[in-house]
């Protein structure tokens, strides 16, 4: 850990940009000298594009390159968990050739983890990859996986070992998506977008050295990778500030940006819009009715408290202190304001509710909210697995007992 | 911590999120003293006395601890804190479900004379209640049961150097023991909102009939109280009765906001325990998804519920323009939280936990009174729409 104070901080990284950045280079290469100083992800390893300086530090880095408008490393999609999982598990081999490509945005990731027959139990993943010569040779399917259509390298997961228990089957690989046996197809989900893709592998090629940790360390190392994603380091980029700034390598990063959210469009939309629910009761005349006003003042009531609930946890973090049951519950309570807007939308809405598109209210805004809200107690774990997180973890209540210990051979699956 | 009262003249403080270190030590300080003088065992036996709390602990609890003022002025004998820390304390009496005069005494009654009170009738009436020393109840509602100040139908008509008081109170908690009433009434031949004002008298006076009221909740005791005739005082003035009243009955919603939260906590925690404890079909209860996640759900509406209440307050610590909008939603959420949290208790506990001889029946019969006390939910959400301007 590097032991250099703010103000320290603040002035090299100053003078640093000071001495290179330029607002006319190409993106690639402006991002490529970041990398290389160790300014663009300054709480890396030295060794590795970093300067291992603490986070809080990082931050203030973060803020030098926002004052003057400079572009920072790529962080869309699933770059960034890859990154921290080759990092931590990688060999010298994957951090040379992945990491810089990475931060330049040249290579884009995916994560190929959940299947359609391992859902909620992702250790029940069944794509198998066995060892012929110098590759590991990969077949089965996955699904839920954004940006592999335009996707270099993915993360995978698969079983290599069928008679050792679930868990410790399985293996964790750098795999390349542009090749002949990976067979990208995409996923209409019901509200119409298609976000993710199925990915199908038929004798798909991962050459030796592309094993990351041991054969064996499948889950632990996949749990690194979610481990970052519940930490926030993952998929949507943050809005840009630079929106307006002129410039080739604005423009260009403001493309990739958008390339990026393009599969989040309706985000917003499956968690209820809360935002609009008092503009709409005015708007359709539902403030006038005492049943809408209860349903209204319910919603609110839920959704304020979910927010207040969630600062808490801010809060107490702050604070240093242990961290309080209002930490876990953010998820659970996503649900229920998400599930709670849409009840609420159909109501005031009334007949229209049964329209879509253009002839829907607010040019298809209230369709897409009613019809993409049944995703958020579904993705990134189902209301169902969060209660037993909740249960077991909170409230320490005894675990389920369970039916998939021994070989996973003989464990029954779909 | 904090100071901050509830004087319009306060400056506006940030909302906090997290409560300072020592206002937990005083919540720690409060707990111990709690679990220490009010077990379910002297709940049950204070509940069945006729006044309904024990002279000694309530001494205690205002000589040692200072309760009874904690949100009074120290100029008036209180210890100058304010909605934040009277949250604290309604938080873990209702936690314990502690039987004494405090929601009477210190939140409805010297909140009103705070509110109402001129300076020398604050400085003559709050220090016997900030110490303890004598009991007062506030009435406001009548037999009707409409919680809208603008439903008082008793008479307050000008006579000699005071007032003249006809009408009937309902549901006076602590009635048939205060020494002090506080009496909304209004000035003759008015209606609505206009010729309310606040009136005081001591209870002994002549023209005053007291009456206990059968209440399913015996920890919470109310009273019915007939006026007729009887000599009373203006508390302040004529003009502002409407708004001090009003500010009065936000401020107990938070309040009971708070001890609804706490009484809430106290049937998760019991569930959970049971859940834990109770062995069928060869294993614990709490090992089956059926009762994990209806705890887990509880477990979020507790916390959601505390969510509130805590902003509320304080929201009414910082004085916040938002703050009695905040009371309604405030209100209206812990109580639903509250009456859910002990019907799941219930419910947990199987066939026991419908006897009287299980505690869970005790906290019930408080989340059902305080449901009804000053408002029900849906009266409370209509009271946040209108407040929110929608």
């Amino acid at each position: 850990m590097s032991t250099m104070n703010e103000t320290e901080v603040r002035a090299e990284v100053r003078e640093w940009l000071a001495a290179n950045w330029d607002p006319d280079l190409p993106l690639a290469e402006w991002r490529g000298k970041l990398a290389d100083s160790g300014w663009g992800m300054p709480q890396w390893p030295k060794e590795w594009y970093g300067r291992g300086l603490p986070v809080g530090l990082a931050r203030v880095v973060e803020e030098e390159l926002a004052a003057i408008g400079a572009v920072g490393v790529a962080r869309s999609g699933v770059r960034l968990l890859a990154a921290a999982t080759i990092l931590e598990h990688g060999s010298d081999v994957h951090k040379k050739r992945y990491l810089r490509r990475i931060l330049t945005g040249e290579d884009t990731w995916c994560q190929f983890f959940s299947e359609p027959g391992s859902g909620s139990d992702l250790a029940g993943a069944t794509t198998k990859a066995e060892l012929k010569g110098d590759f590991w040779i990969v077949n089965g399917q996955k699904v839920w996986t954004t940006s592999a259509h335009h996707a270099d390298h993915g993360l995978l997961l698969a079983r290599t070992d069928w008679d050792a228990p679930k868990h410790e089957g399985m293996s964790f690989f750098i795999i390349d998506v542009k090749q002949p046996g990976v067979d990208v197809q995409p996923l209409r989900q019901m509200n119409g977008h298609a976000s993710f893709n199925q990915v199908f592998f038929t004798d798909a090629k991962v050459p030796k050295e592309n094993l990351v940790a041991r054969v064996g360390d499948g889950w632990k190392v996949a749990m690194t990778t979610l481990a970052h994603e519940r930490r926030g380091a993952d998929g949507l980029p943050p809005p840009s500030k630079r929106g307006t700034r002129i410039g080739k390598i604005h423009a260009e990063e403001r493309e990739e940006t958008e390339k990026a959210n393009q599969p989040y469009k309706w985000y917003p939309q499956r968690a209820g819009r809360v935002d609009l629910i008092i503009e709409r009761a005015k708007e359709t005349g539902a403030n006038k009715d005492p049943v809408a006003r209860q349903e209204i003042a319910k919603l609110m009531t839920l959704a304020k408290s979910a927010e207040w609930t969630a600062r808490r946890a801010r809060a107490a973090q702050r604070q240093g202190r242990p961290q309080g049951p209002e930490g876990s519950l953010g998820k659970l309570a996503a649900s229920h304001v998400a599930r709670a807007c849409a009840r609420v939308h159909t109501l005031m809405t009334g007949a229209a509710a049964m329209l879509t598109g253009a002839e829907s209210p607010r040019d298809g805004i209230i369709a897409e909210i009613l019809v993409s809200v049944p995703a958020v107690s579904i993705a990134g774990g189902t209301d169902e697995i969060q209660r037993n997180i909740i249960a077991e973890r909170v409230l320490e209540l005894p675990k389920e007992p369970r039916f998939d210990t021994g070989p996973f051979r003989n464990v029954r699956r779909n | 911590m904090s100071t901050a009262n509830q004087s319009t003249a306060e400056p506006k403080r940030r909302i906090q999120f997290a409560f300072t270190d020592e206002q937990e030590q005083f919540r720690s300080a409060l707990r111990r003293f709690l679990n220490d003088r009010s077990p379910t065992t002297e709940v049950r036996r204070l509940m069945a006395t006729e006044t309904g709390y024990d002279p000694a602990v309530w001494r205690q609890l205002s000589e040692e601890l200072a309760l009874p003022g904690i949100h009074v002025p120290e100029q008036y004998g209180g210890a100058g804190f304010g909605m934040v820390e009277l949250g604290i304390v309604m938080e873990e009496l209702g936690r314990a479900l502690l039987c004494a005069p405090y929601f009477s005494t210190a939140v409805l009654a010297a909140n009103a004379i705070l509110n109402a009170g001129s300076e020398a009738q604050k400085a003559a009436l709050l220090p016997d209640l900030a110490s303890g020393a004598r009991l007062a109840a506030l009435a406001v509602t009548e037999p009707d049961g409409d919680w809208n100040p603008a439903a008082v139908a008793a008479v307050a008509t000008p006579a000699g150097d005071g007032y003249r008081l006809d009408g009937v109170k309902s549901y006076v908690v602590d009635g048939h023991i205060a020494d002090l009433l506080i009496v909304a009434a209004r000035a003759p031949k008015t209606s609505g909102l206009e010729g309310l004002a606040l009136f005081t008298l001591a209870a002994d006076a002549s023209g005053v009939k007291r009456r206990q009221l059968a209440a399913m909740d015996p920890t919470r005791k109310i009273a019915q109280i007939e006026f007729s005739g009887a000599h009373a005082s203006l508390l302040g003035n004529l003009n502002d009765g409407v708004k001090a009243i009003q500010r009065t009955l936000d401020q107990a919603a938070i309040a009971l906001a708070s001890e609804m939260a706490g009484g809430a906590q106290t049937m998760l925690d019991s569930a959970v325990n049971y859940a834990k404890m109770r062995v069928q079909f060869g294993r614990t209860i709490g090992s089956f998804q059926a009762i994990k996640h209806k705890l887990a759900d509880l477990l979020l509406e507790v916390e959601l519920a505390k969510s509130a209440a805590y902003y509320a307050a304080q929201a009414a610590a910082a004085n916040d323009p938002e703050w009695p909008a905040l009371a309604s939603l405030a209100k209206a959420a812990t109580s639903e939280t509250y009456l859910h949290a002990a019907a799941e208790c219930i419910q947990i506990h199987g066939g026991i936990g419908f006897t009287w001889d299980n505690d869970t029946h005790l906290w019930f019969k408080r989340a059902k009174s305080s449901e009804t006390f000053l408002g029900q939910p849906s009266y409370h959400r209509e009271l946040l729409m209108q407040r929110w301007g929608v």
